[in-house]
């Protein structure tokens, strides 16, 4: 299992934010983006989803440029429900992947809110939430965007052990942030100020 | 299929919670349609010769209030990168969309449709062809709607559009939905009308999920 990035360029409107991008990243490895606010990190990240489309380059990923269902992308939005509760909101995740939403809820320490609806939480908590679907995905690729904003230390704590299972499984993560994040030995990507 | 299942499960779900927005558009059906024997006058004989006219008009429009939601929340909110992330292909997404209009907001206005048209005075042997011909209308404007909501996702002012968009795509529904119950007030055969209706539910079944699947990625871009 292995991502590889062959120079991707992409646009954002009238703008090149990436500009021939090439890297790897192999499984049970991880990969942070670094870059000043509006390098690009979001709109990587958004490319090697398949959400956004590329203008030149290529992704792969096992080998294949298609791989819907096998990434699973935390945007800066949390898409969480306020009318569901916390474990009605991983149901549908849940029953793709054939996980158990429980397992994901422990793992963040939501278990205790699973019957709540999702708007009593807090902004942390419904990230905390959003994290959880992460776990119950099961997807191969990780691709996190700004994944700790609004988090407590002790659930940063966490989802760094959570991390580091999801990388000995031979899972593989890229993520982007501002913010210190526990990925240990994880190679670093800088992206520049693109040409305007 | 599981994950057709499961997202179309999820948006029930979330149309129970949130049931003020079906039943708007159930009110407004009977507002709307109450307010013509005000306007035209409460005389039965006239009533009766445009009642199919009212019912479906009010129908279009009333159908037409939840679709500016229809993505739009799940556009806001960050929901629609994930489903299109879940592996199901985004027409089929689209496809679970448009059912749950229907059976949200379509099959309510199916059963809405008796009453009204009985208070419009519509004779009685003309009700199966209204709402035979309503049960393949609503369904026609599901399909469109999902579409044209696709299409104006991320437009500023994208709700004035919608209506704009998806009412002259509905043409054909309303004379040959209209049609059909007038030709069952007159007495005369209403085959045809709903047979050229079915033909234009068989031809947005497949094409417009695929547009709006279309629509969909490019909204996400």
């Amino acid at each position: 299992m292995r991502l590889t990035v062959s120079s991707v360029s992409a646009f954002r409107g009238d703008r090149l934010v990436l500009d021939r991008i090439s890297f790897a990243v192999p499984a049970g490895g991880a990969l942070l983006l670094l870059g000043p606010n509006g390098a690009g990190k979001s709109t990587l990240l958004r490319a090697l989803a398949g959400l956004k489309r590329l203008d030149a380059g290529e992704i792969r990923f096992d080998g294949e440029t298609d791989f819907a269902g096998r990434a699973a992308y935390l945007g800066h939005q949390d898409a969480i429900k306020p009318g569901l509760t916390a474990a009605e909101n991983l149901a549908f995740i849940a029953r793709i992947s054939g996980r158990p939403a429980k397992a994901g809820l422990a793992a963040l320490d939501l278990s205790r809110l699973a019957d709540l609806p999702a708007r009593m939480l807090s902004a942390g908590q419904k990230r905390r939430l959003a994290l959880a679907r992460l776990v119950v995905s099961g997807a191969p690729l990780w691709l996190l965007d700004e994944p700790t904003l609004g988090v407590d230390a002790a659930s940063v704590h966490a989802f760094g052990q959570i991390l580091a299972a999801h990388r000995a499984e031979g899972g593989a993560v890229v993520a982007a942030t501002h913010l210190p994040l526990p990925l240990p030995d994880a190679a670093e990507l800088a992206l520049g100020e693109a040409a305007p | 299929m599981t994950a057709f299942l499961a997202l179309l499960g999820r948006e029930l779900r979330l149309a129970l919670r949130h049931g003020g927005d079906s039943f708007g558009a159930l009110l407004f059906f009977f507002v709307a349609g109450a307010l013509f024997p005000l306007a035209i006058g409460p005389a039965p004989a006239t009533l009766a010769r445009i009642a199919p006219g009212i019912v479906w008009v009010c129908a279009l429009l009333a159908a037409l209030l939840p679709l500016d939601r229809l993505f739009g929340a799940d556009y806001e909110d960050g929901s629609l990168d994930q489903v299109l992330l879940s592996g199901l292909p985004a027409s089929l997404v689209a496809l679970a969309k448009a059912v749950s209009h229907w059976l949200v907001t379509g099959v309510p206005l199916l059963l809405a449709a008796f009453p009204l048209a009985v208070m419009l005075q519509l004779p009685a042997p003309a009700l199966p062809a209204l709402v035979g011909g309503l049960a393949m209308g609503t369904a026609v404007l599901s399909l469109l709607g999902t579409a044209c909501a696709a299409i104006v996702l991320g437009a500023r002012r994208g709700g004035v559009l919608l209506p704009v968009l998806v009412l002259p795509l509905t043409t054909p529904v309303l004379i040959f939905g209209a049609a059909a119950a007038d030709a069952a007030s007159a007495g005369l055969p209403v085959r045809p009308h709903l047979l050229l209706l079915g033909a234009y539910l068989a031809a947005c079944l497949p094409l417009c999920p695929v547009a709006a699947g279309a629509a969909l990625r490019a909204a996400a871009d």
